[in-house]
């Protein structure tokens, strides 16, 4: 049950044999436990100031992201706007955290951003299925990085992850994260795809010890996407990780996340799981799309005491 | 660090939802009568504000529920067909569950419990054991105990004050759902939701004097158990008080189940599921402030991960919310009484005397009305008071052992036998643990759950008879 | 007011929480014993059977992975809900039977009771048939009752609610889903109680009715591979029984055969049996 990481870390990260009998050391995570904890902090009523505290705390998390097909030039450029300035209507209100597009967009967003101060994170190594050779993988990554993004949002191969060959992610995770350069390194374990608890546990050891500067739960791809117990379990371990580490891990839940009530559900899970500490952009992102407007419908209720509708807030 | 914390504003529930009298009779025959006895206040634990005065039921106030209740039985209800019995059952919980927010509020109120728990565990409980025993009530000569089992009579109930009308359901669903007719006393300091319980009865058109309420103390429950037409005696509480209704009964021909104290052992292996376990070592003891008599109070930790999970513990505890029970957001509501506040501070005294190392949560406790904050003891043993005595409050003792059959030794080792917790991943240690325990429930990787499908009760000192399920039913059947 | 000329009620198909026409477009008349014109009847197809066995099936999880309190909670507001039609029943019983008012109101009762004793066994239903079983050995052994699956059911011709009630509860209660073909003469109250399951809380697809002729959909459910058990009480016909209890026998199905039944009678234990599987597991125990 020891969750002292072993040092030299390279010891643990020599070949499967070694990562599975480290992982598979790790503490197990009962299905129907985790679930009753993140339901029962779910319950949390938050209210009031602290309710006006939250909801600029959750915008100022927001990785603003974009992941379709369809994308193109104008709907960056309005996603852009969107993120510095959300609500035209009152200044007061907070930018997001970043823009999250396709490593091709990735420049005419730095373009549109400039000098805002807002980060351009791109989904890189062959997101969402991550079913590419490592070559494509860095290359892509290498592109979004000298395109202008400063932060990397990677997929892990759940196909190598589930038939036991970690060492393999390892690697791929730890290569991304050089090809990173100077750009922090998100790393998407899918949890969705990886079914279990433990095994959401297991990926996001894997990935810190590989180098991640974030653990992010899903590409919004694949349902289910984020959930509540899906990261408690992983802020259970950037704390776990920290205690054996010193170092702080960030949490990036991603998809379906959609109204302020399930926004504030992550923060209140944040705060009472790893504390205060990680209740900074800097250390827990929410990656999402529609969550914005409801936000600013509840902070527009707020502000004038009665409730605003959707021809108030615009459309992206 | 943030400039602005994030901290919860007071999120309190209101208070507006139910209507408290000033004052209350005693409820018998389908009515509110006054009684011939003094009367006594009922405070909020959490305030100090006296709620209401409430009738204390004398001898012959008692005479009188019991007089009712046996001319109900006799005249209405030994002649209701189980599937009308199982309707105003039906109705009952039907009404529990839509006046629910009030019965929560109001056992709030009287209990000092946050309302988190009155209204996500207690009223929810309550009305499902209605529901559940309904469905019992026209399907009797299913139930095991030959084709058609027939009601004990009167049924003489005293109730605790921990969950008041949960234990109230538990007494009355079944009693009712067999074709008894009860008497029930609910605990001198939460007799609130009992006496609005009778407003149910009224609601659901049960007959007159099926369910008949008395309040008071000791000496009205002492009267009500010893009365000589009830037919059947149900305590829950102490088991001081229950060893005293035992010779009180005896020689009789009343039958007598009780659910007394407990000192559960709540064992955690190397192997368990570390995070869930440190949530189920805080349900266990630090649920409803311990006021739970199944509550895990000794924890049984393997040597291997003794400090690594007293440190997570401590850690968690520091999270724990105390204050205003109305407050949704409170996890730790109020001490019962200040006689109970009293128990514990005496006994947490003692563990300190005796060698054991105390820590508390930090947390400021509210000027008034009666508090403790969370705490525990390392460094305890066997014979230490606060490892072999029912504190009934949030303290919980910690202790070691390096086997599987140590761990078996200490957790029996110990005069009660109510429940047990074990927490391993290991499938066949769980059965084996389950197997040697000597306790009437035992938990395996989760703890302080309940259901009325379950049959929950004592081994040893811990009482005898169970209440739920298709077992719970014997206890109301003559069927002995 | 008297000569207040009615809004009358089209009676339809209960397939998957919707009210669809027959597929096919047939309809056919449904008449009082007197043979006066009550209201044209939904005409089921097989492709109205098959549609209702996919519906089924695919609330089979749903239904039978609720817990058994809130599958009671879920039938006890059916009974709720068909006594706030009671009124509606009572008519249709009487036009349907022949019925005095009277008569017709004991039936409805008793239908309603009948739905009542159902209810309650959702959370009984294991700890009266399962057990704990002490095999010779260091080993925990339980056994405890699953739901079958897709059930099959061709309601009884004669005892257009209360029949009916009395064979659909029993399906309900330990989880199974629903395909009832209700009475071909009498029809209407199936029709009625099909709106009131709609507007319970029972989950789209958990139950489907069919109107129209055994022995036109009979054969499909019976052959039906993905249905895993059937009720033959509806089929008044002894050489079609057998004929469906032979279909039936390609994927095994549980088969509950046409017999006469007192509808007021105690139903007891039989039917809940008939329709749930015996799964037994082995846990070793040790340290």
């Amino acid at each position: 049950m020891t969750l002292t990481v072993p040092t030299p870390l390279a010891d643990a990260a020599t070949s499967d044999a070694a990562l599975r009998r480290f992982l598979h050391g790790l503490p197990g995570v009962d299905q129907v436990g985790a679930e009753g904890r993140a339901a029962n902090l779910a319950t949390r009523s938050i209210k009031t100031t602290a309710k006006a505290y939250a909801i600029d705390l959750a915008i100022r998390m927001i990785d603003l992201t974009t992941l379709e097909g369809a994308d193109t030039p104008g709907k960056v450029r309005s996603l852009c706007a969107k993120a510095v300035r959300p609500d035209p209507t009152d200044p007061s209100t907070p930018s997001v955290a970043a823009v999250c597009v396709y490593g091709d967009l990735v420049g005419l967003a730095r373009d549109y951003l400039g000098d805002s101060g807002l980060h351009i994170a791109a989904v890189a190594t062959a997101f969402p299925s991550g079913r590419a050779s490592l070559e494509v993988k860095l290359a892509d990554t290498r592109h979004a990085v000298a395109a202008g993004a400063d932060e990397i949002d990677m997929v892990i191969d759940r196909g190598a992850f589930l038939s036991g060959r970690y060492l393999q992610v390892y690697e791929e995770i730890a290569a991304v994260k050089d090809a990173c350069g100077e750009a922090h390194l998100k790393v998407i374990l899918e949890t969705g795809e990886l079914a279990t608890y433990d095994n959401v546990r297991r990926a996001s050891w894997l990935a810190m010890m590989a180098g991640a500067d974030f653990i992010k739960t899903s590409t919004g791809k694949i349902a289910p996407a984020a959930t509540l117990p899906v990261t408690l379990v992983m802020l259970e371990a950037v704390r776990d990780w920290r205690d054996a580490t010193g170092t702080l891990v960030g949490v990036k839940p991603a998809g379906g996340i959609r109204t302020t009530k399930d926004a504030l559900r992550y923060l209140v899970l944040v705060n009472e799981t790893v504390g205060i500490e990680w209740l900074t952009p800097d250390l827990f992102r929410i990656g999402a799309s529609s969550l914005l407007n409801d936000l600013l419908l509840q902070r527009q209720k707020l502000a004038s005491g009665h409730y605003s509708g959707a021809d108030y807030v615009t459309v992206d | 660090m943030q400039p602005t914390p994030f901290e919860y504003a007071p999120a309190p529930e209101s208070r507006a939802v139910v209507d408290i009298a000033s004052s209350y009779g005693l409820y018998i025959d389908g009515a509110f009568v006054d009684g011939t006895g003094r009367r006594f206040k009922t405070v909020n634990p959490a305030t100090e504000e006296v709620l209401a005065e409430v009738a204390e039921a004398s001898g012959g106030d008692v005479d009188r529920a019991v007089k009712a209740a046996r001319h109900a039985y006799n005249r209405v209800w030994s002649k209701t067909s189980g599937r009308d019995r199982g309707k105003y059952l039906f109705r009952i919980a039907r009404i529990l569950q839509e006046r629910a927010r009030e019965f929560a509020v109001l056992e709030t109120l009287d209990n000092g419990k946050p309302i988190k728990e009155s209204r996500d565990v207690d009223i929810p409980l309550a009305a499902a054991h209605f529901f559940y025993h309904a469905g019992w009530a026209d399907k009797l000569s299913y139930a095991g105990f030959g084709s058609d089992p027939k009601p004990l009579g009167v049924a003489a109930q005293v109730i605790p004050w921990n969950f008041p009308l949960l234990m109230l359901a538990w007494k009355i669903a079944p009693a009712l759902a067999a074709g008894n007719t009860v008497v029930l006393k609910p605990a001198e300091t939460t007799p609130l939701t009992a006496l609005l319980f009778a407003e149910v009865c009224e609601q659901a058109d049960l007959p007159p004097g099926v369910v008949n309420i008395v309040t008071g103390a000791g000496a009205t429950g002492q009267a009500l158990v010893e009365h000589a037409d009830v037919d059947k005696v149900a305590f829950t509480g102490s088991t001081e008080v229950g060893k005293a209704i035992a010779r009180a009964v005896a020689g009789t021909r009343k039958r007598l189940t009780l659910e007394l104290g407990g000192k559960a052992a709540n064992v955690i292996f190397d192997d368990a599921p570390i995070d869930q376990a440190v949530e189920g070592i805080v349900r266990g003891i630090f649920f409803n402030q311990g006021h739970v008599c199944c509550a895990g109070s000794r924890l049984l930790v393997q040597e291997t991960v003794a400090d690594e999970v007293v440190e997570r513990l401590k850690r968690r505890l520091t999270t724990l919310r105390l204050g205003d029970p109305m407050d949704k957001n409170t996890d730790i509501g109020a001490i019962n009484s200040p006689e109970q506040l009293e128990r514990i501070r005496t006994l947490t005294g003692i563990g300190e005397e005796e060698g054991a190392t105390r820590w508390s949560a930090p947390c400021e406790l509210p000027d008034r009305g009666y508090w403790f904050a969370p705490t525990l003891f390392t460094d305890v043993s066997q014979a230490h008071r606060i490892a072999r005595d029912e504190i009934f409050g949030p303290v919980l003792s910690v202790l070691t052992f390096r086997t599987p059959d140590e761990a078996i030794a200490k957790a029996n080792n110990t005069p009660y036998g109510l429940s047990a917790g074990v927490w391993t991943e290991k499938g066949s240690r769980i059965l084996r643990m389950a197997n040697a325990v000597r306790a009437g429930v035992v938990w395996a990787n989760t703890f302080n759950h309940f259901d009325p499908a379950s049959p929950f009760g004592g081994y040893k000192e811990s009482g005898f008879g169970r209440e739920g399920g298709r077992h719970g039913l014997a206890a109301y059947l003559d069927v002995a | 007011m008297a000569d207040r000329l009615e809004v009358r009620k089209t009676y339809k198909l209960f397939i998957g929480g919707a009210f669809p026409r027959s597929e096919s477009g047939r309809s056919y008349e449904v008449t009082d014993t007197k043979g006066r014109f009550l209201a044209n009847a939904a005409h089921a197809s097989r492709k109205d059977a098959r549609d209702a066995v996919t519906a089924a099936r695919k609330a089979f999880g749903g239904w039978s992975g609720a817990t058994a309190y809130n599958r009671g909670q879920v039938l006890y507001r059916v009974a709720e809900v068909m006594e706030g039609r009671r009124a509606q029943f009572v008519a249709e019983v009487a036009a349907a039977e022949g019925v005095q008012n009277r008569r017709a109101e004991a039936v409805v009762d008793a239908a309603i009771d009948r739905w009542v004793w159902y209810a309650g066994w959702t959370d009984k239903l294991a700890q009266v048939l399962g057990s704990a079983n002490p095999v010779a050995g260091p080993f925990f052994n339980f056994s405890t009752p699953e739901p079958t699956g897709v059930v099959a059911v061709l309601a009884p011709q004669d005892s257009a609610l209360l029949g009916l009630v009395s064979v659909l509860a029993p399906v309900l209660v330990a989880g199974n889903t629903a395909v009832v073909l209700s009475s071909y003469a009498r029809p209407l109250p199936a029709v009625t109680l099909s709106e009131v399951l709609a507007t319970s809380d029972v989950p789209g697809g958990v139950v489907n009715i069919l109107t129209g002729a055994a022995a036109e959909v009979g054969p499909w459910l019976a052959s039906h591979l993905d249905v895993n058990a059937i009720d033959l009480s509806g089929v008044d016909d002894p050489d079609l029984a057998r004929e469906l209890e032979k279909a039936a026998a390609d994927n095994v199905k549980r088969v509950r055969r046409p017999a006469s039944e007192d509808w007021n009678a105690d139903p007891g234990m039989s039917r809940l049996r008939a329709w749930v599987e015996t799964k037994t597991v082995w846990h070793p125990i040790g340290v």
